[in-house]
């Protein structure tokens, strides 16, 4: 029983990341019906950012800040400068040049900071109060940020008139125009915000999974898994997809599969999703009319 | 009278196929002028040209005296041009206030926001009643009433609908044309109304023109135009 416990709550922590990752997937496939495949590397490219602000000398949540800041400044320059061109372009076009930029970062992180593995700091110290048999204190640490974050994301795209505009410009980008939304600036801030997301994910897990040009890969198909189990058009829906995952993947690890084949597990969701409930749990059918 | 909208020689139409050929048309400020015409006449084509939207357009398009042509579509909005779209354009997950909301995007007036919402909810009482609902479970005539009242937000200087009776009953099209004529009597606001429904459109309006393929065949007066034995046999069927 102790030991499902601690099964639950440590997926709940990781089921946080791929909630995050997940969360800025969606928010991109709504505006613009793409995926980023490069939604991952581009989280592990900025957390090598990160290190080098750490080992700089940085405190800890300075490093983080600033990092997001870069962060958000790479999603909009990515938009503006990579994306914009192919906008309309068919989807294998756009698929390819997504994959080219996940090699990209994953290479030029490779290049510039090699492939060993390298220890990244956790701002929650191992022997602080509320570490407990259940979850370490980054564990509990790491659902703190998410949330918050999350909560934050979810006050911004209800409450605000940006947040309002996101939403309409996904919804109907030809109405935004109508009512005098600079549709391309919405999409690059959406852009720089999703991939701000993705680097606090970034951020999180490197302590636990440390820090190389490849760290990324499991978490972000977990959470495609997690998107396409909430739904891809809902950013509430992939949230909690992340969750679900994260917990399923741990107590199928501890019971089922054994941890040697767990990232199987995303595989198996991702495909029964698509044959079952190819928009999700939450999503929408996206009905086109010819 | 001064026009708040002078077209001149406009050509348009979607990639290689031209729609309109050398259209010249004016709207005066504070007046209503309505464009006929059949099924693919090249009338909403003609309303996306003003605001550049989806087509390709050439020729001289003046709003206010300025050019507005080759602007934008979200700037030529901003200059305070509210369209009312061809389908309606309603954000549909989105609720009925969220909707209005986006359509006072760009005004920073927080008191003349909220008095506009008194104001399009006293023009559009149901709307009231639906703010909280998703704004795509109204019903044809509500979703109606909503793209007017979303461009009533932007607090335009000149309305643009696309056939705003399109399938709706009769009884809801008068209500519609109704409120049009009293926000033009109340605050002098300017439109173009494309319709196919010629009889209320001439009703309506002060100015209206014919279009036919892609030409303005005739132009003048509404009153004139409807008492033109040719254009009541083409048009009003009667």
């Amino acid at each position: 029983m102790e030991n499902f416990l601690h099964q639950v709550l440590s997926g709940l922590a990781t089921g946080g990341l791929y909630a995050s990752v997940a969360l800025a997937l969606a928010m991109i496939y709504q505006a613009t019906h793409h995926v980023n495949f490069a939604q991952g590397e581009l989280a592990m490219f900025t957390t090598y950012i990160a290190w080098t602000l750490v080992q700089a000398g940085l405190s800890y949540w300075l490093a983080f800040v600033l990092t997001l800041g870069v962060s958000f400044v790479m999603g909009v320059l990515i938009e503006r400068i990579i994306v914009r061109p192919i906008e309309d372009k068919p989807v294998l076009t756009v698929v390819v040049v997504f994959v080219g930029m996940l090699f990209i970062f994953n290479s030029v992180a490779g290049w510039i900071y090699g492939y060993d593995l390298k220890a990244f700091p956790s701002p929650f110290p191992s022997d602080a109060w509320y570490a407990s048999r259940f979850m370490s204190a980054h564990e509990l640490g790491m659902i703190a940020v998410t949330l918050g974050i999350l909560t934050l994301v979810f006050v911004f795209f209800r409450f605000t008139r940006l947040g309002l505009a996101m939403r309409g410009v996904a919804l109907n980008p030809v109405s935004s125009r109508l009512v005098g939304i600079r549709v391309g600036w919405v999409l690059a801030l959406g852009w720089g915000m999703a991939s701000a997301i993705g680097s606090i994910a970034g951020i999180m897990a490197a302590p636990i999974i440390y820090l190389d040009p490849n760290m990324m890969g499991g978490i972000l198909l977990y959470a495609f898994a997690a998107a396409l189990l909430g739904g891809l058009t809902s950013p509430a829906g992939a949230v909690l997809g992340g969750f679900v995952v994260g917990v399923l993947e741990n107590l199928a690890g501890a019971y089922v599969v054994g941890t040697e084949i767990k990232l199987s597990v995303a595989l198996v969701i991702i495909v029964g999703v698509l044959l079952v409930r190819p928009s999700g749990l939450f999503g929408r059918t996206l009905v086109m009319r010819v | 009278m001064t026009a708040i909208l002078e077209i001149l020689g406009l050509d348009a139409g979607y990639g290689g196929a031209r729609v309109l050929h050398g259209v010249d048309l004016a709207v005066e400020e504070r007046g209503i002028a309505a464009l006929l015409g059949a099924n693919g006449a090249g009338k909403t084509t003609l309303l996306r040209a003003v605001c550049n939207m989806m087509v390709r357009a050439s020729g001289e398009i003046r709003f206010a005296g300025t050019r507005i042509d080759g602007q934008p579509t979200e700037e030529i909005a901003r200059l305070g041009i509210g369209h009312v779209p061809d389908g309606r354009g309603t954000f549909t997950h989105l609720t009925v206030e969220e909707n209005l909301r986006l359509g006072a995007y760009t005004r920073r007036d927080r008191d003349g926001i909220a008095a506009d919402f008194v104001r399009v909810f006293s023009y559009f009482p149901r709307l009231r009643e639906r703010r909280r609902q998703q704004a795509g479970t109204l019903s044809g005539g509500e979703q109606q009433m909503l793209a007017i009242a979303r461009a009533l937000m932007m607090r335009p200087r000149l309305l643009l609908l696309d056939e705003p009776s399109f399938g709706l009953a009769p009884v809801v099209v008068q209500e519609i044309f109704r409120i049009l004529a009293a926000i033009n009597k109340d605050e002098g606001m300017s439109m173009l109304l494309v319709e196919q429904n010629a009889d209320i459109a001439l009703a309506l309006a002060d100015h209206a023109f014919l279009l036919e393929t892609g030409r303005i065949i005739l132009g003048g007066d509404a009153a004139l135009i409807g008492g033109d034995p040719s254009v009541r046999r083409s048009y009003l069927g009667y």
